[in-house]
């Protein structure tokens, strides 16, 4: 944590997304208002906040479920992009541009699809969305559908049964085989998705995201629902991810276990502003943030607000 | 309901107690009921007297029929409803399941070769082939919708797309065929190139894909419109654009002839040879003698064919990505999207194969009739084909095929209630019941089997073993 002595985190030099000015707003409501914040390359990066701060909306506008009313929300491939590239895209209209080395994705302009099979961000949902009539295998191989797709000739080489889709096919059950076994439900391949433990589907559901090849993985809440030994098996397997396949991690979560542990990077959402952003250790002892979670006395509200206005003013 | 009241009247009685005198009570109360009913439903005929209308009753009927109906209900109290009856244990399987479980590997190949077969067994128990005329007839019409069901079981089954006008597309490819093969110009580029007879010989072969290849358009064209649609309003969409069709093809009179419909349209062929009883015809060539039966058997044959690619690829499609995706559409469209799936391109392809087959069957249809009006393509036969998509369980390959069996073969057996007179007298048109006959099979099915009648699904690929998944995870799809 010795992030606190330097200014300079990170997740500012090497941003994998960066949201601009994110504004979301339905009808008279704003659920998200003016937010900004960066995800690190290679970080585990937690967004919370108290019920209703507009958490899941923010996810939802970064996988292109929702289109944000405003705002700007830039994913860099291979490295973060430059100015210039990305004055460039912003001004032609385009959704990104890819050169060999690098991409820069404007997430905001692309539909839910593209988000995953263009930019790469994968997510998992709050209530958990699996194919449950299918097996846990077919789970994960509609996962990889867009390059079997390919593989298989649109159908038509699949159909005459060509070797390169055989062998296509196989490796995408390689790849499946893979994560059951990095997820622990290679016993269950399979059973149908529905008849699954709730633990289990949990970690399907991060396993199906993976198979997709993801380079940022959202999870709305992946702890939710999970016993003690459970979320700490959750923490060994995000570490996992990140370590060996080098995916960022934005997650969304409640479990402060979870989040103290495994995080590098803290933001924290209230009303759908941001109130806090910093590593866990300085979230941690955040004035505004305790007052968030923890609510304040009648009385003790008068001493916040004087803390926080010293605060303030000693920044301006 | 039935067991629900039964029950009360006999467990005041207690187990081992005289369980009549509720049976009774119970009876009588179901032959009131009755009596309500029938009374005036089936008591009263409208007669004609000297021309003006009447009404005459009849209380031996309602006797009768509300008799029947007291006796079963106390026969059933007393026997299947006893409270004193031992409970039946659920645990293990009846030995029914168990047969049906022992039998159900070799189901296949059996109903297969059963098919293959037909014509011959036909033959042979009507004792000649003019005679088998009527049985082969029927296995032709069971086979077009066998294929037809196929062919929607990829919208409605697989992908989850509830579509009530797929009569649409069985029509698009009928008037394909019948135009193409009618149409001067055509005959004329052909006679000019390769022989006055080429066209009249070949059509149904070159219009064959055509027609598929349009009606999938087709279905493409019907898929843009309704693709942010769900559940009952893509149901109303889809029965429209079977209307439309239907209404178009019956207004646009100079194109399609209106409501009088395509007549001679040229006969189908022993791929060029024709089934004349002409010198160069196809008996004269394979040295038989002529009967026109020989082109019915053929075309059962071609339809046969026909179903049976539908089947293949249809199974082959499921083990593909494509055919993952449309049931991955049906079990949850948010989480196809966050995997970067286009629906877009998973619903028009569903829709577009699924029509596909339609317009073969179409093409099919066209040339067996030798005449198509818009008579034929009416929304029954989207209402028949749904229906016996949703009796055979959806997505399951051999249900569809025995509930069009069933629901074809059990309408065409309906007619011959002939012993039934025996019982209501000589006045009794059997044939006027067979709608309701058909209507109690229908409930029947759907109380004993609601997810139709194969439940489960097939997975597509496995690790270690096949398991299939039972029914009740199988989601049902949005539309």
């Amino acid at each position: 944590m010795s992030d606190n002595a330097l200014p300079i985190h990170g997740w500012d030099k090497d941003p994998i997304l960066t949201v601009e000015h994110l504004f979301m707003r339905f009808g008279g409501l704003v659920a998200v208002n003016d937010l900004s914040f960066r995800v690190g390359r290679g970080d585990i990066t937690a967004l919370i906040g108290p019920n209703g701060a507009g958490k899941t909306t923010v996810f939802n506008c970064i996988t292109g479920f929702y289109k944000p009313s405003e705002g700007r929300l830039i994913l860099g491939h291979g490295r973060a992009p430059t100015a210039e590239e990305l004055d460039a895209v912003t001004l032609n209209g385009e959704r990104g541009l890819s050169s060999s080395d690098a991409g820069v994705y404007l997430l905001e302009r692309m539909p839910d699809y593209k988000v995953s099979g263009e930019a790469k961000v994968a997510r998992t949902f709050q209530n958990i969305r699996l194919f449950s009539g299918m097996t846990v295998l077919e789970n994960l191989m509609v996962a990889q559908h867009n390059a079997l797709m390919t593989a298989s000739g649109y159908s038509l080489k699949g159909l005459l049964g060509l070797p390169s889709w055989t062998t296509a096919q196989k490796d995408a059950t390689e790849r499946a085989k893979y994560w059951l076994d990095k997820v622990g439900l290679t016993e269950r391949a399979d059973d149908p998705a529905g008849d699954l433990p709730y633990g289990a589907q949990r970690r399907l559901e991060i396993a199906r995201a993976m198979c997709s090849g993801p380079i940022l993985l959202c999870l709305d809440e992946p702890a939710a629902g999970l016993n003690p030994r459970e979320s700490l098996e959750l923490n060994e397997l995000l570490r996992a991810i990140r370590a060996e396949h080098g995916t960022s991690i934005l997650l969304i979560e409640h479990d402060m276990s979870v989040v103290m542990e495994i995080s590098d990077h803290v933001v924290v959402l209230d009303y759908g502003t941001k109130i806090s952003d910093g590593t866990p250790e300085a979230v941690k002892h955040d004035p505004r943030v305790v007052a968030a979670y923890l609510g304040v006395d009648e009385d003790a509200v008068e001493a916040v607000e004087a803390v926080l206005d010293e605060a303030t003013g000693a920044q301006s | 309901m039935a067991v629900d009241t039964a029950h009360p009247a006999g467990a005041v009685a207690g187990s081992g107690s005289p369980i009549l005198p509720g049976a009774l009570k119970d009876a009588f109360l179901t032959g009131l009921i009755a009596l309500g009913l029938l009374g005036p439903l089936v008591g009263f005929e409208t007669v004609v007297i000297d021309g003006a209308l009447g009404l005459a009753y009849r209380p031996l009927v309602v006797a009768i029929m509300v008799g029947i109906i007291v006796a079963g209900r106390l026969i059933l109290n007393l026997t299947v409803w006893s409270p004193n009856r031992p409970p039946k244990a659920q645990a293990g399987s009846s030995p029914v399941a168990r047969g049906i479980l022992a039998i159900s590997p070799a189901f296949k190949p059996a109903l297969l070769a059963f098919a293959v077969g037909f014509p011959f067994f036909a033959t042979l128990m009507t004792g000649g082939l003019s005679e088998s005329r009527y049985l082969i007839d029927l296995g032709i019409l069971i086979l077009t919708y066998v294929m037809l069901g196929w062919g929607l079981n990829i919208v409605v089954g697989l992908a989850g797309l509830l579509d009530l006008g797929y009569v649409a597309f069985y029509a698009v490819g009928a008037y394909t065929y019948a135009l193409l093969a009618t149409s001067a110009p055509v005959n004329d580029f052909f006679a000019a190139i390769l022989g006055e007879t080429f066209w009249a010989n070949w059509a149904f072969w070159f219009c064959l894909p055509a027609a598929g290849a349009f009606a999938g358009l087709w279905g493409m064209i019907l898929g843009f419109p309704v693709l942010r649609l769900r559940g009952d309003y893509l149901a109303i969409v889809t029965l429209a654009f079977g209307e439309i069709i239907r209404l178009v093809l019956i207004n646009w009179v100079d194109f399609t002839g209106g409501g009088a419909g395509i007549a001679s349209i040229p006969r189908a062929t022993f791929f060029g040879i024709p089934f004349t009883a002409g010198e160069d015809g196809f008996a004269a060539l394979f040295g038989l003698e002529f009967s026109p039966m020989h082109r019915l058997i053929f075309l059962y044959f071609v339809i046969l064919a026909l179903a049976l690619i539908t089947a293949f690829t249809t199974v082959r499609l499921r083990r593909l990505p494509v055919g993952r995706a449309w049931e991955a559409l049906r079990e949850d469209e948010i989480a196809c999207r966050s995997l970067g799936l286009n629906t877009t391109n998973v619903k028009l392809s569903a829709f577009a194969t699924g029509a596909m087959f339609g317009g073969f069957a179409g093409c099919f249809f066209a040339v067996r009739a030798g005449f198509v009006s818009p008579e034929s393509f009416t929304f029954d036969i989207s209402a028949m084909i749904l229906a016996i998509v949703v009796l055979g369980g959806m997505g399951s390959q051999i249900g569809v095929a025995v509930a069009a069996a069933v629901m074809m073969g059990g309408m065409e057996m309906l007619r011959n209630l002939g012993f039934l007179k025996q019982i209501f007298g000589d006045g009794f048109d059997p044939s006027l019941y067979r709608m309701l006959l058909f209507g109690f099979a229908m409930v029947a099915i759907m109380i004993w089997k609601p997810r139709g009648l194969v439940s489960s699904r097939d997975p597509t690929i496995y690790l270690k073993e096949k398991k299939a998944v039972s029914g009740s995870l199988v989601k049902e799809g949005h539309g």
